[in-house]
């Protein structure tokens, strides 16, 4: 539909439109949260005359700020790193095994688990997981860990297809057992995908609302977003300080995607595409 | 011996993560199933009252005004969706400058938390909108969208701005797969951009077209941060997704058995819609 040989106006343009969408609230949320009330009554979009940085250190005591970043950051460390340490292993397992019949049954009970929309387990689920004690970030890490095994599984074992079997064989054939063939061959052969999956598990449990939402009883162990939300009236209707917050909550992600953008992209793409 | 010891080192790999996930996540949901046919609301004795939660539903003007609003909002939305992102993919994909700005640009949201881009979005159609409407003498839009029968338009809105993004990915790679030849073969055949797209370009990224369709429908008939960032389910019960309806009506309004009712059939119906959409697309797509 777009032209192909030189530079394409019309795409040039519609990009050009379609950043500034994405853009302006962004820009608006900036503007908002750098003015005070009054300022703010005259004008949303404008510069501000004086910039209120009060509104963040404000925003900072309000939602105990460090805390809570230690607190998503806490969940979001130990689910990635399990995630991609337990989940390779099963995937391994199961892909070399997929012509016995227990391993090829397990890969198609996590994959039909993928069709199992949430809200089914969610009343149960918060009961039991209240019963065993675990309704806090221990819980919070445990179901990151547990409700990720179907994609992640799915993408591993497509991945490991084209993994040769030559190097595991050879390291047989000198006596490694298949623990040390995992951890010392495989598992670094399969660096491309535990990066896809590492990052996929780090944006969802980074960003998540509802499980944090009916996981965490105790305030002292919110996350980010769950904040914003526990602290609407709050901010009532001081919207610089919501602003504020909100942009302080989204800012250690922004920043991790400008220093990585490309590699996060990369990545992605590759775990869809799979 | 050392084929035994073999298997037995793929079973400890596998079998205590299957028995977690077995008690994480299909036990509560068989539990939920259970629960379904029960009349419990979370605490003391519960009885045993058959099919009367799914005979109650069919009755319940809440749930199904849950129902039509969520399909109505992950169809538009889907749809939506997947025309704004083959359509952002197709300029990316085309000879342009800037093209690593624009790609960080429009991948940007998917880094975002969907109930603070929410939260903002809600700012933006409460306060500024009207504000500007008011300004500019325009009054269809000076009051608040979220405040009226057109909430959902605005919820459909914050889903595009964010949701566009993964799309556009996945879409983008598909792009890429497609060989500069084919283009070139179909420029000197004389065919028209129009054509060629629908002709070559539409058919050979069909796979990644049903891997959207399916995602995203999936995740919107799931929604949730963006109503409760938005608007909170209303005006009155308007905007209430079902998922949103499960949460505030199972956990607050002490209807446990009753919402695991509407969650099986919401299962019931969800895993109903993947089977279409992957029957209906599938054997319409095309090597080369």
């Amino acid at each position: 539909m777009f032209g192909r040989t030189k530079t394409n106006w019309v795409a040039m343009i519609f990009l050009s439109i379609g950043s500034l969408c994405i853009l302006f609230p962004i820009y608006m949320a900036i503007m908002v949260s750098l003015k005070n009330p009054q300022e703010l009554a005259q004008s949303v979009l404008g510069f501000p005359t004086q910039i209120h940085w009060g509104n963040f250190q404000q925003a900072m005591a309000v939602t105990h700020y460090f805390h809570t970043f230690l607190n998503s950051l806490f969940i979001t460390f130990f689910a990635v790193v399990l995630t991609v340490l337990t989940h390779s292993m099963v995937a391994y397992a199961i892909a070399r095994n997929m012509q016995k019949r227990f391993f090829r049954y397990l890969y198609n009970y996590f994959f039909a688990a993928m069709f199992v929309p949430f809200p089914i387990l969610m009343l149960p689920l918060v009961r039991q997981m209240s019963h065993l004690g675990l309704a806090d970030r221990v819980g919070l890490i445990i179901l990151y860990i547990i409700y990720g095994i179907s994609q992640n599984v799915f993408l591993y074992v497509g991945y490991l297809k084209s993994v040769p079997l030559e190097l595991e064989e050879a390291a047989l054939v000198d006596g490694a057992n298949r623990w040390r063939i995992f951890w010392s061959v495989v598992f670094p052969l399969m660096a491309p995908m535990n990066a896809t999956v590492a990052i996929l598990t780090g944006l969802w449990a980074w960003n998540d609302f509802l499980l944090p939402l009916v996981m965490l009883s105790n305030p002292n162990q919110y996350t980010l977003p769950l904040v914003q939300y526990a602290f609407q009236s709050q901010y009532s209707t001081n919207y610089s300080l919501a602003f504020a917050s909100y942009l302080l909550a989204l800012l250690p992600m922004v920043i991790v995607y400008i220093f990585c953008q490309k590699w996060i992209v990369n990545n992605v793409t590759k775990g869809a595409i799979k | 011996m050392k084929s035994l010891r073999n298997s037995f080192a793929f079973i400890l790999m596998t079998v205590p993560m299957a028995l977690l996930f077995f008690y994480f996540h299909t036990w509560p949901a068989l539990h939920g199933i259970f629960l379904s046919f029960t009349d419990w609301n979370g605490f003391g004795p519960y009885h045993f009252i058959g099919l009367q939660n799914y005979m109650d539903l069919l009755h319940d003007k809440q749930i199904r005004h849950a129902y039509v609003f969520t399909f109505e909002f992950a169809i538009v939305t889907t749809i939506l969706v997947n025309i704004v992102s083959l359509l952002i993919a197709l300029a990316l994909n085309a000879k342009i400058k800037l093209s690593r700005t624009f790609r960080a640009v429009f991948f940007l949201p998917y880094v975002l938390s969907t109930l603070i881009v929410s939260f903002i979005f809600n700012y933006l159609f409460s306060n500024l909108i009207p504000n500007i409407a008011q300004a500019l003498h325009l009054p269809a839009l000076a009051q608040n969208i979220l405040g009226t029968q057109w909430a959902w338009v605005g919820i459909v809105i914050v889903s595009v701005w964010q949701g566009a993004s993964f799309n556009t990915l996945l879409y983008l790679a598909g792009l890429q797969t497609i060989p500069e030849d084919v283009y070139e073969a179909s420029n000197i055949d004389g065919a028209s951009a129009w054509v060629t797209f629908w002709r070559i370009t539409f058919p050979l990224i069909m796979p990644f077209f049903t891997i959207n369709m399916v995602l995203a429908a999936k995740s919107y008939l799931q929604v949730f941060d963006q109503v409760v960032g938005m608007t909170n389910g209303g005006p009155g019960t308007a905007t209430q997704s079902n998922t949103f309806v499960i949460y505030t009506n199972g956990f607050g309004g002490g209807e446990l058995a009753y919402q695991s009712a509407n969650a099986v059939v919401f299962l019931i119906i969800l895993v109903c819609v993947a089977l279409i959409q992957v029957r209906l697309t599938r054997g319409r797509e095309v090597q080369f």
